[in-house]
């Protein structure tokens, strides 16, 4: 089986961001950068089924700046064998992310193409579907177990009532959720390693896509500020409290 | 201009973040709902009390992407707006759609400015972007935590529809988390406990006292991963965002990715041993103690109280 990792460089998750002052859009510069968190869960599956035997080549492919390349470097050391950079320096919708990784999927024809469920930037949680569209392959989002069963994929799925199971015929489109593995950190001979391995660089203008924005972002705020508040005492300062909000609600 | 909202439901019930959605899009034209699913006679009946719906209409499906969203595009021709909740099935269905059809989906949305003018939360809510949609067509998701609830009193016609689907998928098992508590997404009142419960025994006190409050239960991904909690309690950025009157935060440090689904709240209480924990400077009220000293007490003093939900 041949996997294809689609992955993100975003701001670290530890990172307090920052909105710019003017309005258009978070500080980004000189802030901490690395791989989106839900990708490196995507990048950890590949490699365990690769480990498990179930997996042969796994190609990594991301699309944004020069820098990307960072990542890819990352996803190389945790065990992946070659990576695709499509360099941009703007800031694509992911509906034209999605249509650029469907034209690597035409050329690399992989068994299965796994990505992170959202991206922890602009939260879209969108490519994963939208590939699969294009692409025409069946999809299962927000996978926690991933299983290779035969020519199918038995995956089960995080949902808003519990979890499900959906068995997916072969070539699919899998987005991974957190508890699906935990990631590896790549030894430093991993990491050496990772530089020789082949890692092509192609504009994102060479796939013939169209990547003009579908909409007008007008304006990035700062969330409203909560009022500060107070410290109680005792137990029963908190139960006046609360019974005293839950008498307020209930009059409403 | 019209709009086509995609109903919510598990086990034969209309989840109430439909009537939200309802409620949220109700200016933008006349609206029509699908159900979609096997045996959903219950939830069409619901869908079409809702105040603002003209026709209910009834489809069967799997139960899978693939195969929801080929009903969907056949029907999406007639619609200028097209609708789900940003739940679990609204953020698998809708960017699929939104692809087949060309479109670009605003989702998650918190604020309708307009037609074409919507306001969605990035980096975990720590940011608001203010887009404007000017394709022909409208795919969106919507927070439902973020709306009122449309009205009942309604009685609008159901249709049945029939439109063969070919899915690639096959939903094999469903595993739901069995819980009488009130939905978690859209709760007056939720108990959250994260990982300092230290087991999932102990997570029942978390249990009596939402159930003392009539609370829904919420959980951190910490307390989730440690298997103290199943998913589906889980607070935040990836898991449920929630909006309730009065939310309850015990042995929770209050991560960015767990205030992210808690912006909504009206107020918070923080219980921690800890006060400089990110929450418990957040909270209109902290209690700064041992949770499992105050927990019991709190329950015995609310009680006392005459409190009971
Ligand atoms: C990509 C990504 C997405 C994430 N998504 C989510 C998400 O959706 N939701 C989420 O919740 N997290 C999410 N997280 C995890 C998040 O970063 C935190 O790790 C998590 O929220 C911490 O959970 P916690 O508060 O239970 O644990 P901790 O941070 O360990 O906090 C425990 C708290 O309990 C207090 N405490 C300990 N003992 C007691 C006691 N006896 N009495 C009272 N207080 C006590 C401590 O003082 C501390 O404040 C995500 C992380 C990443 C990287």
């Amino acid at each position: 089986m041949k996997i294809l990792v689609a992955i993100k460089r975003v701001v670290d998750h530890n990172v307090r961001i920052r909105v710019r002052p003017d309005g258009t859009g978070v500080e980004t510069s000189g802030v901490r950068m690395s791989m989106n968190p839900f990708c490196k869960h995507a990048v950890e599956a590949a490699v365990q089924l690769s480990e498990a035997g179930q997996g042969d080549e796994i190609v990594i492919v991301s699309i944004g700046p020069k820098a990307a390349n960072d990542v890819i470097l990352t996803a190389l050391a945790m065990g992946a064998h070659r990576g695709i950079l499509i360099e941009t320096d703007a800031e694509l919708e992911t509906l034209a992310i999605a249509k650029l990784l469907a034209k690597v999927v035409a050329e690399e024809s992989p068994d299965l193409v796994l990505l992170g469920k959202q991206a922890v930037d602009d939260d879209s949680n969108h490519v994963g579907q939208m590939l699969a569209a294009l692409t025409n392959r069946p999809q299962a989002t927000f996978a926690s177990v991933i299983k290779l069963v035969g020519q199918s994929l038995e995956v089960t799925r995080e949902v808003d009532s519990g979890t499900e199971t959906v068995s997916i015929p072969l070539p699919a489109i899998v987005t991974a959720d957190l508890r699906l593995n935990t990631p590896r950190n790549a030894a430093l001979p991993m990491v050496m390693k990772a530089r020789s391995k082949p890692l092509a660089v192609r504009p994102a203008a060479e796939f013939g896509v169209g990547l003009a924005p579908r909409l007008i972002i007008e304006k990035i705020s700062p969330p409203a500020e909560r009022m500060a508040g107070k410290t109680v005492g005792s137990t029963s300062e908190l139960a006046a409290y609360i019974a005293s909000e839950i008498s307020q609600m209930e009059a409403l | 201009m019209s709009t086509l909202i995609i109903a919510d439901h598990d086990l034969g019930v209309l989840s109430p973040a439909t009537a939200r959605v309802i409620h949220a899009v109700a200016e933008l034209g006349p609206i029509e709902v699908l159900v979609l699913g096997q045996d959903t006679t219950a939830v069409a009946a619901e869908a079409a009390k809702l105040a603002g719906v003209t026709k209910v209409i009834v489809a069967h499906s799997a139960g899978t992407a693939d195969g929801d969203v080929q009903v969907i595009e056949t029907l999406a021709p007639r619609y200028t707006y097209l609708v789900q909740s940003a739940g679990s099935v609204g953020k698998d269905r809708m960017p699929r759609l939104a692809a087949r059809l060309d479109l670009m989906p605003v989702t998650d949305i918190v604020g309708i400015l307009g037609p074409t003018r919507f306001t969605r939360p990035i980096y975990a809510g720590n940011a608001l972007q203010t887009v404007t949609d000017n394709q022909p067509q409208h795919i969106l998701t919507i927070r439902a935590s973020a709306f009122r609830a449309a009205a009942g009193g309604n009685d609008s016609p159901i249709e049945a529809i029939d439109v063969p689907v070919i899915s690639a998928a096959k939903l094999i098992a469903q595993h739901r988390t069995e819980s009488n508590t009130p939905d978690l997404a859209t709760a007056q009142i939720v108990v959250g406990g994260g990982v300092a419960l230290g087991y999932s025994e102990n997570f029942k006190l978390i249990e009596q006292l939402a159930k003392k409050l009539g609370a829904a239960i919420g959980a951190t991904r910490a307390a989730v991963d440690a298997g103290y909690a199943p998913n589906d309690w889980q607070v935040g950025q990836t898991g449920k965002i929630i909006a309730p009157d009065l939310y309850i935060a015990i042995g929770i440090s209050g991560a960015l990715q767990h205030l992210a689904g808690i912006q909504g709240a009206k107020k918070i209480v923080a219980i921690n041993s800890d006060p400089e924990a990110p929450l418990v400077k957040l909270a209109d009220v902290a209690l700064i103690g041992d949770l499992f000293e105050i927990i019991p007490q709190l329950i015995a003093e609310l009680e006392k109280a005459g409190v009971n939900r």
